[in-house]
Parts: C-alpha cells; sequence; structure tokens
C-alpha cells in the first residue's frame, strides 16, 4: 500500500513542480506577503508632516512649535495664516493634522487662565488621525510640564505610556502570525481543493476512482504534499521575519511548529471540504476566497480587532480556526508563553479539526454514491 | 456463470422518482467485442457506471469477471480496465511517468512497471517521445496511448467510453484496429460509442431507449430485423 501512496505522491510532486503558476504560489507569495505586510501595511509613521496655524504669534506660541518639532518625529509642512487656507489644506488632503495656538496664548498662561490648544486631524484615515492626535497630545503635555516645572506647582502627574511586547509598536511583528496564518489556509486549503478540483474537471478523477484505489488513499496522496509544502512555508515565513524584520521567537518553536501542523491539518480538511462540493477549478477558487480567505483576513483579528467589532461578527470570528491560531500563535511566538496558557485555543482547534476531518470524510463518501 | 464476462439481470437505477435504467439484462461472452448504444440521456452511462462499481443498483444483479457488483465493486476494480471520453492521462507528465503512474496505482512492480512501459511504446512507437509531456502528443496517438494505459494492469474486461469522441475518421479507424488486437488475444471489450459506423465493426450491439435494451443483436441480424441498410436506420427507427 506504501508503494501506491509512493506512486502517487511523486505524480503531484510533478504536476506541482512543472507548473510555474503553482510554484509561483507555493514559494513566491509568501514572501511576497511578509514583505508588503511589514513594510507597506505598518501602522508606524516616520515623518508626519503638521501645520500649525499660530493665532498668537508670540514666544511661547514659538516655544511650543519648537518643542513639537523636537522629537523628530513631526515636520511643519505649512505655517497658516487664516481660517480660509486650513479649510483648504484639510479638503485637498496635504493637511492631515493642523495645530491651533489661539490668540493670547503666552499671557493667558502665564496668568493662570485656562488654555486650549485645538488638534484639527483628517478623520477620514481614522488609524492615522488616532496615532497623529495622540503623539500630538502627549507631545503637547510634555511642553506643559516643562514649563510648570519651572514654576512651582509640585503637583503634576504625567502618564508614561509603554508597550509591552514590541516597545516600537513595530507592526510586522504582528504581521507574522498573522500572515502564517493565511499562507496556511491559501495553501493548504485553496490548492488541495483546487488540484482534486482539477482531477474532476480533467475527468482523471473518475478513472482513479475505478481504480483499485481507497478513496482515503485518493485524498492522502493529494494533500499530503501540500501539506509539507505549506509546512516549509511556514519556517519560510518565520525565517523571513526574524532576518528581515528582527521578529523574534520567544516561546517554545517545537510547540509553535505543532500547533501549526494542528492547523494546517484543519485547513486541509476544509480544502477537501470545498473540493467535495465544486466541480471545476473555478468554482473551488471562489469558494475558497469567499468561504475562507475573505473571513480569514477580515474577522480572525489579523487586520481588525475582533473585540471592537459588532456581536455578529464576533460571532462568525469565533468559528473560524484562524482566529484561534493566530491568537496561539501571538501568545507562543511573541510572548513566550508556554502550552498551559493556550490550551483553551489549541483544544477548541483540535475540537474544529476533528469536526472538518469528519465532514469532508462523510461528504466523500456520499459523493461517491 | 463462467462463460459470460459480464452477465446482468434485471439491472435498474432509480434516482428519485426517475428511473435511469430500467430492469436491463444481456451477456457478454469473454473475448467479445459488445457495443453498448443509446441516444443521449437514455441511461448508458447510468449504466456502465454500475458495471464498474462506481454506483450501486437499485435493484437486480449483475456479475463482471465473476464478482458482485453489489458486494464485490473492489474486486471487480482489480480485474477491469476503463477509458472515459474525457481524455485520462495526465498532460504535464511524460509517457513514461503516466504509464509508470498507472502500474504503480494497480500495484504493478518496478520490474512488471518496465517491461510493460517497453511494450507499450515499442507498440505504439513512441520510444522517439517517450520523455515529452503527453501534451505534445497528436489526438490520436493520446487516444491509442490512453487505452494501452488503461490495459498496463492487464484486465479481463476493458469498458471504453465513448472512446473516439472528437477523432478523425482515420485516427478511428486505426484505433479499432487496436481494438481488435486485444479482442483476439482474448480481452472482452465493452464499449459505448454515438458513431454509428462503429457499431458495424462490433460483434454484437445492444441499443438503449429511454433507459430500457430495446435490441440486442449482432449488427447484421439487427439490420435484417428492421430491414435497414445501415446501423443508422436501425438506431433511428429504434429512437423513434
Amino acid at each position: 500500500m506504501f508503494k501506491v501512496f509512493k506512486a502517487f505522491v511523486q505524480k503531484e510532486l510533478y504536476h506541482i513542480l512543472r507548473d510555474k503558476r503553482t510554484l509561483l504560489i507555493l514559494f513566491g507569495m509568501p514572501v511576497a506577503q511578509v514583505l508588503i505586510f511589514g513594510y507597506a501595511v505598518t501602522n508606524e509613521f516616520r515623518d508626519a508632516y503638521l501645520d500649525i496655524y499660530d493665532q498668537a504669534g508670540d514666544h511661547m506660541s514659538q516655544e511650543l512649535v519648537q518643542h513639537l518639532q523636537s522629537s523628530g518625529h513631526f515636520q511643519v509642512n505649512n505655517m497658516i495664516r487664516s481660517d480660509k487656507q486650513l479649510e483648504d489644506g484639510f479638503k485637498a488632503g496635504t493637511t492631515k493634522l493642523a495645530v491651533v495656538i489661539p490668540v493670547d496664548f503666552a499671557s493667558d498662561l502665564s496668568n493662570g487662565k485656562s488654555v486650549s490648544v485645538q488638534l484639527l486631524a483628517d478623520g477620514s484615515d481614522p488609524n492615522n488621525a488616532n496615532t497623529l492626535v495622540q503623539y500630538a497630545s502627549t507631545m503637547i503635555t510634555s511642553f506643559q510640564k516643562e514649563r510648570l516645572d519651572q514654576s512651582e506647582n509640585p503637583y503634576q502627574i504625567g502618564v508614561q505610556t509603554r508597550m509591552l511586547y514590541n516597545p516600537q509598536l513595530a507592526s510586522a511583528h504582528n504581521f507574522v502570525p498573522g500572515t502564517i496564518a493565511l499562507i496556511l489556509l491559501i495553501i493548504s486549503a485553496m490548492m488541495t481543493s483546487l488540484t482534486i478540483a482539477r482531477e474532476k474537471e480533467l475527468g482523471t478523477m473518475e478513472i482513479l476512482l475505478v481504480s483499485p484505489l481507497p478513496p482515503l488513499l485518493i485524498i492522502l496522496g493529494k494533500v499530503a504534499p501540500y501539506a509539507a509544502l505549506s509546512f516549509i512555508d511556514a519556517l519560510l515565513v518565520l525565517i523571513l521575519g526574524y532576518f528581515v524584520f528582527d521578529v523574534p521567537i520567544v516561546g517554545n518553536l517545537l510547540l509553535l511548529l505543532a500547533v501549526c501542523f494542528l492547523y494546517v491539518v484543519a485547513a486541509l480538511a476544509l480544502g477537501t471540504l470545498i473540493s467535495t462540493v465544486s466541480k471545476t477549478q473555478q468554482d473551488a477558487m471562489l469558494r475558497s476566497l469567499m468561504g475562507l480567505m475573505m473571513p480569514s483576513m477580515l474577522l480572525s483579528g489579523f487586520i481588525f480587532p475582533l473585540a471592537s467589532m459588532p456581536k455578529v461578527l464576533q460571532v462568525l470570528g469565533s468559528i473560524i480556526p484562524a482566529t484561534y491560531f493566530i491568537e496561539i500563535l501571538k501568545g507562543v511566538m511573541l510572548r513566550g508563553v508556554g502550552f498551559d496558557l493556550v490550551v483553551w485555543e489549541v483544544m477548541i482547534l483540535v475540537g474544529m479539526t476533528v469536526f472538518l476531518l469528519f465532514m469532508s470524510y462523510r461528504n466523500f463518501k456520499i459523493r461517491l454514491e | 456463470m463462467n462463460e459470460y464476462a459480464i452477465k446482468v439481470e434485471g439491472l435498474t437505477k432509480r434516482f428519485g422518482d426517475f428511473t435511469a435504467v430500467d430492469a436491463i439484462t444481456f451477456n457478454v461472452s469473454k473475448g467479445e467485442i459488445f457495443g453498448f448504444l443509446g441516444a443521449n440521456g437514455a441511461g448508458k452511462t447510468t449504466a456502465m457506471r454500475m458495471l464498474i462499481g462506481l454506483s450501486k443498483p437499485t435493484e437486480g444483479t449483475g456479475y463482471v469477471a465473476g464478482f458482485d457488483i453489489r458486494t464485490e465493486a473492489e474486486k471487480i476494480k482489480k480485474g477491469i480496465g476503463y477509458m472515459s471520453q474525457k481524455f485520462s492521462l495526465y498532460n504535464d507528465l511524460t509517457v513514461k511517468e503516466n504509464i509508470r503512474f498507472y502500474g504503480g496505482i494497480y500495484g504493478l512492480s518496478k520490474k512488471q512497471i518496465t517491461k510493460k512501459t517497453t511494450e507499450i511504446m515499442e507498440e505504439l512507437g513512441l520510444f522517439e517521445v517517450a520523455k515529452k509531456p503527453v501534451a505534445a502528443l497528436p489526438l490520436g496517438w493520446k487516444q491509442r496511448l490512453a487505452f494501452a494505459v488503461s490495459m498496463v494492469h492487464d484486465p479481463e474486461i476493458v469498458f471504453l467510453d465513448e472512446p473516439t469522441g472528437g477523432v478523425d475518421p482515420h485516427v478511428r479507424r486505426q484505433f479499432w484496429e487496436t481494438i481488435y488486437q486485444q479482442a483476439d488475444a482474448g480481452r472482452t471489450i465493452f464499449v459505448t460509442t454515438h458513431y454509428m459506423d462503429e457499431a458495424e465493426y462490433c460483434d454484437r450491439v445492444s441499443i438503449m431507449v429511454a433507459g430500457k435494451v430495446e435490441a440486442l443483436d449482432s449488427p447484421d441480424n439487427l439490420k435484417n430485423q428492421y430491414d435497414s441498410e445501415t446501423m443508422d436506420e436501425v438506431f433511428l427507427k429504434l429512437a423513434r
């Protein structure tokens, strides 16, 4: 029986190695995704441009402007002179954040009156706006604190924030687990559903079914090479993350790989399940894109945090294997937690895997009748 | 029972209310070329699927190569070859790799596979293209290669499901010569076709209409019986 299996796997490898498109998806896509997510889709900002509407124009306001630039994060783009200019800047999209310093800034401050500096941000890009506003207000607070330190007010409480696990808030760290989840899904689920659908389309599946091969062996022979390849891809992503983006692997590597394996099995079962209901490759492709890729990308907490979603979407997110896989991966990889702390997520993932395996096997048998 | 390669009695397949195959009965002798004819939708494919173990009959009995189609499908699968109307080889694999793969899944040993490979390539004159992907071969060669590969494990019976679809007459003629060779060597050939000229090449033909076998005899007898010049006429008279 092993010999038969070997013949099957060998043939499958020929298919993979001779198809440039498949090879590109297998090895080009992981690299491209890590690089794109790592470099392009970053939540950090470097040179943030700032517009200043200095209505006061006194020494104090100039000091504030100096202070804002002192961190190196902000660069003053424009000095605005009128309300209209301010509005035009936002409309044209050239202004992302404007700091409005009120008239009589210096005198009001020294007289102990309350002074408010206005921060106007372009909310059409909420993430960016939030970050900018936070940075700017921190800078203003620290400016105020510096001034007050010089006076005799002893009770000033400064807020110091520190980000744990990812001190620079480097977004590549968070993208690596998500990218692994997505890549494993694409290769294990989408590619296997495609390759099984292809045999159906070509009519070779019928020949295989007429042969004495047990159906289970046909499926195993088809998925085994993809399981191995997706594992290699997971390693590829980890290595890229480590060397290109300095993403650490704090936790136990073995535990990490074991979880990857579990997830691969779940994805393979999903792929088989899709292929049992798809007649053509196109069909399989659409089903995997809509049914797997989209939810796994959007509802797994990979890109958007689940906690801030409406209840319905949270429930949907909680039935997606990728949600738990990413959770475990973040824990083990970035925070270095052991098995005891992710045992709940692992159990859910095991449950899902068993369920999916059962479903796809049952479905496959029914289709044969 | 042993004198027959295929023996079918009252074989029926129903999908819900629809009766696709309605109590068909026939025998196929060993070494015979049996033509299984019928218009599209007459139930040919469904009947054949039951014979090759892909589908279970609703009623009736059937024996293929001496095994019961209801309970011994696995044994039947070892003893039959099957070539479908779709081209059944892998286009991105070479001639040799295709033979090796199909030999492999039928559990042939390495030695047997090597021997078979040489045999097939000699017979079809494929040595020059042995290392080319099958996609590069002309259709006629592909068809004959697929036929040869379907017999890589020396089955008693070969099922051919419209094997010459889309092939020009000259190549069809060639293909039928290889079928004769196999029948002469004692292999039973069960072939479906909708080319009526091909029906003339068969030892006996059955014609299915709406799930039933309406006629079953040698082409000459059928032509006499229905007072026709060609099988085409016979077919038209029956189908109407």
